[in-house]
């Protein structure tokens, strides 16, 4: 009895080195430890043997399936093992075919362009202030010191609603917002009126032709401090740090004077032209520089109509075209694209 | 305005180079758009380096091309057209070869009495090619003309690049100095600059001057006021002069010379010109146009004559010319030098003598009493006149000119005299013209040249420096103010050239720009702003804008942004009614009202797209306009969103070709109301009698109210109003909301536990008629099960003729959930049964098997 089970155990062991799948394997454990196997069937007739013997051959019997058990999980590891190997060898896919695409939106570019410009401001103190697009003549021009008879103010320059009592237009700037943010801080205060620290974004209208360079409508921002410590370094302080942020820390600018009637000094700041380096080429005109802001310190007139006492108080104002950096910035060659929202320009930002 | 530097040097020393003068003047306001150079020497930039300008140019070799003399001017043994001529350089002597025909009236004269003075061009000279269109550079060589050998030349304007004239060789004026390089005789660099409105008073070339000399710290050479010698009779017995209304003509001064002897100006004076931009016609308009350039009076002249015999003619019959300005009467024409016959407006001012009209004041002359080259005897008018009155003058008859262009932009009346004494100098110089002696003046309305005071405290307050009071006044001083220092502050007079200085706060702030302008803008120092921070308001309304924005495109949507203009057509396509903001003067029909549906502006951007995507989503947050009367309109802010195409964006093995429908548009409603944390939103159908409900599918739609309130409404585009665009095939679906009511009703929130304890998880189905709207039923469910039923999900309906005609079958996905315990079956059931009662009691539901 003890050599057959010897026996079982040699022939089960070499029946499973050529076992190679899980299959197999399964169809091993059955013929081999399975309830019709001759080991199980050694176990069933145990009570057959001769008394003297049955320890012996139960002990055996035991040892021999523990035999084969811990040489099938043996077996069964390598298999797998063996088995992955071979799948991760054969299952690869082709990376290069394109994904499935997932839908997603996107931030128009001149609200990107804005929300630059406007972090940049407010992390500077410049909180935004919106006003309202038709304006009056009164807001958009007179409390701004446009002189009569100044060219902004002539038919051609602007938008003018038909119909109404009072001359009605779009607004031409974000600057009618400069005179009601004043008035409104002032209202709260009016013997001593805040200071005011503010950004001013919006569309604004011309009328001109649409072309590629030129367009009747157009994103500003405009900036205003007032209050009673405010000068003209502190306006090349605040937009230099601006522009290096905005064009980056080597950015370099020149204030050259300028003339807007409602600052008085004003100033234009040109950055150096970061497409050529200040080399020259056709987009700053072979000059090097690039026209970015206007600004300059609030002339006299327009704190007198905000309800600020320019004898006392003073402050800086500047104005810019989000949708010019973002064309310097992305060369874009046609402002029309902003507007057109075709969805071949949008999907690029 | 272009400006050569020579004439400038008339005025002042220049002891800096032209690209950094270019650059001094750019920074004070006077900028510099462009240099031309015109024989002297070019900057040359290493590669990277930085140039402030366009520069652009011939510069001329000091060594090949210098002044030469011709002696004898021969003719060309084979040709008629061409001539030899004998020619020295200072030190060698030659022949030159030329078909130049200003040299054919010298031909076979033998020497010349008074040798030619010419630019010479010797053998490798780079000069342009006279004989190919524009500028196109050569190389001088020798080359065989008809048999005779030519290897160099004497050259045109155009060769060297002055101008595009080849008609002859420039014949020099007798002072230049043979042997002399050309470049040091009439070498030159021409300066564009942009003039700013506050700079009218430097649209001239002492204007400019005067800045150079104050950037640089050198004196300006003054003009001589009284240059020339009088004669004859004094013209005030001959002339008189009316003005009508001194608000637009304040000064009117004429100036007389006789006996003038007509013909071209002095070479140095025509290259001027030219190079200024100028066509040079002869002595006498040369000069008053090289006046007018030189201090910026422009000038007009008359013929005298003309104007006698015209007095002669009028009513009175006397010889004396009656000069008068006055306002255009109605339907009034003038024909202008330009020999077009104008008819005139009320506004424009003219010139009249007895016999009518003879000129528009400061825009342009009249053809009849014109100066001719048979003119004799010419009367020179120097006036003033209101600038935006010459402004509309010269734009409504398009006619910019050089007048026009500095009198639209202020001269100062001061300025007259001295223009009219300018021109009559050089007339007198260039003409040998008797000059009459004094000048007739009417000045009704000098203007006051502000007298301003300025302190150091002042300087500091607004440009953050430290001045002191001498510094302060020296540097008014270099502009011609005149200064009077006392303590701390400045006294300063307006020198009366200008028009830009205004009184009190406002002269304070205008003088301050002067100061900065010439101390340099580029001095003063950059400090951070220490005033005290303002009180922080924030801006909600734009900070929810914002968010909403990013929420739309995490939800998929484009943003758009479209014009505000558009058509009252293209709005009424979505059945829109009521009236518009009309824009009075629109540059065109599609924009000539303001948008009063923002639905159908991103409805337009479906319509452009439907060619180039198949799919499209798109929203815009913006204003609308509605108008109000005796107002400014309303601009309430509106959310837009449209879409069209497929629910799933197509992919190489995806077969999933489902279009977006209602429940796209409410899936995308639902995520973005979610996403700005609203509760108690509620759905019913669009009432279609407002917009946008017009627009829309009566049985697609669905209007949207939170807390009770309508905030929006979304649906499939109504058919009818679908047709109104190109869209594509597909259905459009679109949405829009009220951002103030949405903003309205944003409420605070807070959040639910995470739950400790495993939920239970039940589907049931149930059976109700077809017309009971889903939402009764999930209501129901959701009252009923209360607290501890955290979710129903609908995920299943299903129709069949087993369930029967009319009827439907609803199938929810039920969460139980207790914050405290694991839920027993039991409960769950209990919840279960109380839900079902409930549905069988209220709408007749039926619990499938
Ligand atoms: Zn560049």
């Amino acid at each position: 009895m003890l050599d057959k089970l010897n026996e079982i155990q040699a022939t089960a062991l070499s029946a499973l080195k050529e076992v190679q799948d899980k299959a197999a394997l399964q169809a091993w454990k059955q013929e081999y430890t399975g309830g019709n196997s001759e080991l199980t069937g050694v176990f069933k007739g145990i009570g057959k043997v001769a008394k003297e013997e049955r320890g012996k051959v139960g002990k055996r019997a035991n040892e021999v399936k523990v035999a084969l058990m811990a040489a099938l999980d043996e077996h069964s590891e390598a298999i797998k093992t063996a088995e992955l190997a071979r799948s991760l060898e054969e299952d690869h896919l082709d990376v290069t075919l394109p994904g499935r695409p997932f839908r997603h939106g996107g931030i128009h570019p001149a609200t990107q362009t804005l929300r630059r410009i406007l972090t940049i401001l407010g992390d500077m103190g410049f909180q935004v202030y919106t006003s309202r697009e038709v304006e009056s003549d009164a807001y958009n021009f007179e409390h701004l010191n446009f002189p009569p008879g100044h060219p902004a103010r002539e038919m051609q320059d602007s938008f003018y609603i038909e119909g109404t009592d009072t001359a009605q237009l779009m607004r031409t700037h974000t600057s009618p917002g400069q005179i009601r943010a004043m008035r409104e801080y002032a209202a709260s205060n009016p013997e001593n009126p805040p200071p005011i620290r503010i950004s001013l974004p919006g569309m604004c209208y011309r009328s001109e032709q649409i072309t590629a360079r030129s367009e009747i409508q157009f994103n500003q921002v405009e900036g205003l401090a007032v209050g009673e410590n405010i000068t003209f370094s502190d306006l090349k302080g605040t937009l230099n740090d601006f522009a290096r942020r905005m064009f980056g820390q080597d950015a370099r600018t020149r204030f050259r004077a300028q003339h807007f009637p409602f600052t008085e000094p004003s100033a234009e700041m040109d950055v150096e032209c970061f497409l050529c380096g200040g080399e020259g080429c056709n987009v700053c005109k072979k000059s090097g520089w690039l026209e970015i802001l206007g600004c300059g310190m609030v002339h006299p007139n327009v704190l007198t109509a905000g309800g600020y006492d320019p004898s006392r108080y003073t402050g800086f104002a500047f104005g810019m075209g989000p949708e010019r950096q973002a064309m310097l910035r992305h060369n874009i060659k046609d402002i029309r694209y902003f507007w057109g929202n075709d969805s071949r320009f949008l999907e690029q930002f | 305005m272009k400006i050569p530097v020579s004439w400038i040097k008339d005025y002042v020393n220049i002891n800096i180079s032209i690209e950094k003068l270019a650059s001094m003047l750019t920074l004070a306001g006077l900028e510099v758009e462009e240099i031309r150079y015109v024989g002297w020497e070019m900057p040359k930039y290493e590669d990277g380096e930085s140039h402030e300008f366009k520069t652009y140019g011939l510069e001329w070799d000091r060594e090949k091309l210098v002044v030469a003399e011709i002696s004898e001017v021969k003719a060309h043994p084979n040709a008629d057209k061409l001539v030899l001529c004998d020619l020295f350089d200072g030190k060698e002597h030659w022949t030159a070869l030329t078909g130049a025909p200003n040299l054919l009236p010298y031909k076979g004269k033998g020497k010349l009495e008074q040798p030619l003075k010419v630019a010479y061009a010797k053998k490798d000279s780079v000069l342009y090619d006279g004989h190919k269109d524009g500028q196109v550079l050569m190389k001088l060589k020798c080359a065989k003309v008809r048999g005779i050998e030519s290897c160099s030349m004497v050259c045109s304007e155009k060769e060297l690049g002055i101008s595009d004239d080849h008609e002859g060789i420039i014949i020099l004026d007798d002072d230049a100095q043979t042997g002399m390089p050309l470049a040091d005789y009439m070498g030159d660099a021409v300066l564009s600059i942009d003039i700013l409105p506050n700079n009218a008073r430097n649209v001239n070339v002492l204007g400019v001057a005067r800045e150079i000399a104050a950037l640089t710290n050198q004196p300006l050479k003054r003009i001589d006021k009284k240059p020339y010698t009088t004669s004859g009779d004094p013209i005030a017995s001959k002339v008189e002069i009316e003005i009508a209304n001194p608000e637009l003509n304040p000064r009117f001064v004429l100036g007389l010379i006789r006996d003038v002897e007509i013909k071209p100006s002095p070479y140095i004076v025509q290259r001027r010109l030219r190079l200024a931009g100028i066509r040079p016609i002869n002595n006498l308009v040369d000069a008053t146009n090289y006046a007018m350039f030189e201090i910026g009076e422009p000038l007009h002249a008359f013929d005298y004559d003309v104007l006698v015999e015209r007095a002669k003619g009028a009513s009175t019959g006397s010889a004396t010319v009656k000069i008068s300005t006055r306002n255009a009467e109605k339907g009034e024409m003038l024909t202008t030098l330009d020999n077009i016959e104008r008819k005139l407006q009320e506004s424009n001012v003219l010139v009249c003598d007895e016999a009518g009209s003879l000129s528009m004041a400061g825009v342009m002359g009249g053809l009849e009493s014109e100066v001719t080259d048979k003119t004799k005897n010419v009367l020179l008018e120097g006036a003033a006149w209101q600038f935006i009155n010459i402004r509309r003058t010269a734009n409504h008859h398009n006619l910019p000119s050089e007048a026009s262009y500095r009198f639209s932009r202020g001269v100062h009346p001061s300025l007259s005299e001295d223009g009219v004494k300018r021109g009559l100098y050089w007339m007198q110089k260039w003409a040998n013209g008797k000059i009459a002696p004094d000048l007739v003046d009417n000045y009704p309305l000098p203007p006051t040249d502000p007298t301003v005071r300025v302190t150091e405290a002042d300087v500091k307050k607004l440009l953050g420096i430290e001045l002191s009071a001498a510094e302060i006044s020296k540097l008014l001083t270099k502009l011609e103010f005149s200064t009077q220092v006392e303590g701390t502050s400045v006294t300063a007079i307006t020198p009366p050239f200008r028009l830009d200085i205004g009184e009190g706060l406002v002269g304070k702030a205008d003088l301050i720009e002067e100061i900065a302008r010439i101390y340099g803008y580029d001095k003063i120092p950059e400090t951070r702003l220490s005033d005290q921070l303002p009180p922080q308001r924030g801006n909600p309304s734009h900070d929810w804008a914002e968010g909403a924005k990013n929420l739309l495109a995490t939800l998929g949507l484009q943003e758009a942004v479209n014009y505000r203009m558009t058509s009252p057509e293209a709005q009424e396509r979505l059945g829109l009614q009521g009236e518009f903001v009309k824009v009075a003067n629109p540059n065109s029909p599609e924009k000539s009202v303001l948008r009063r549906s923002l639905m159908g502006s991103v409805l337009e951007n479906i319509e452009a797209n439907a060619r180039v995507r198949e799919t499209l989503a798109f929203f815009e947050i913006g204003p609308v306009f509605v108008p109000k009367k005796n107002d400014l309109p309303d601009e309430p802010h509106k959310l837009a969103i449209a879409m069209t195409g497929r629910r799933q964006p197509p992919a190489w093995d995806s077969t999933a070709t489902e279009k977006i429908d209602f429940y796209d548009m409410k899936g995308v409603a639902d995520a973005f109301l979610a996403g700005l944390q609203l509760k108690n939103i509620a759905y019913a159908p669009a009432d279609s009698s407002l917009m946008p409900g017009a627009a829309f599918h009566p049985g697609k739609s669905a209007q949207v109210s939170v807390n009770d309130v309508v905030v929006g409404a979304f649906g499939e585009i109504h058919p009818i109003a679908a047709e109104k665009f190109a869209f594509g095939d597909a259905p459009v679906l679109a949405a829009e909301f009220d951002v103030a009511s949405l903003r309205k009703a944003q409420p605070d929130f807070e959040i639910e536990p995470v739950p400790a304890f495993p939920p239970m998880l039940e589907d049931i189905a149930i059976i109700v008629d077809e017309d009971l709207p889903a939402e009764k039923v999930d209501f129901l469910i959701r009252q009923t099960g209360g607290k501890m039923l955290a979710d129903a999900r609908l995920f299943d309906v299903y129709r069949s003729e087993q369930l029967g005609e009319g009827k439907k079958s609803l199938a929810y996905a039920l969460t139980y959930q207790a914050p405290d315990r694991t839920l027993t079956d039991k409960e769950a059931a209990k919840i279960r049964n109380k839900i079902v009662k409930r549905l069988e009691r209220e709408v007749g539901a039926e619990l499938r098997g």
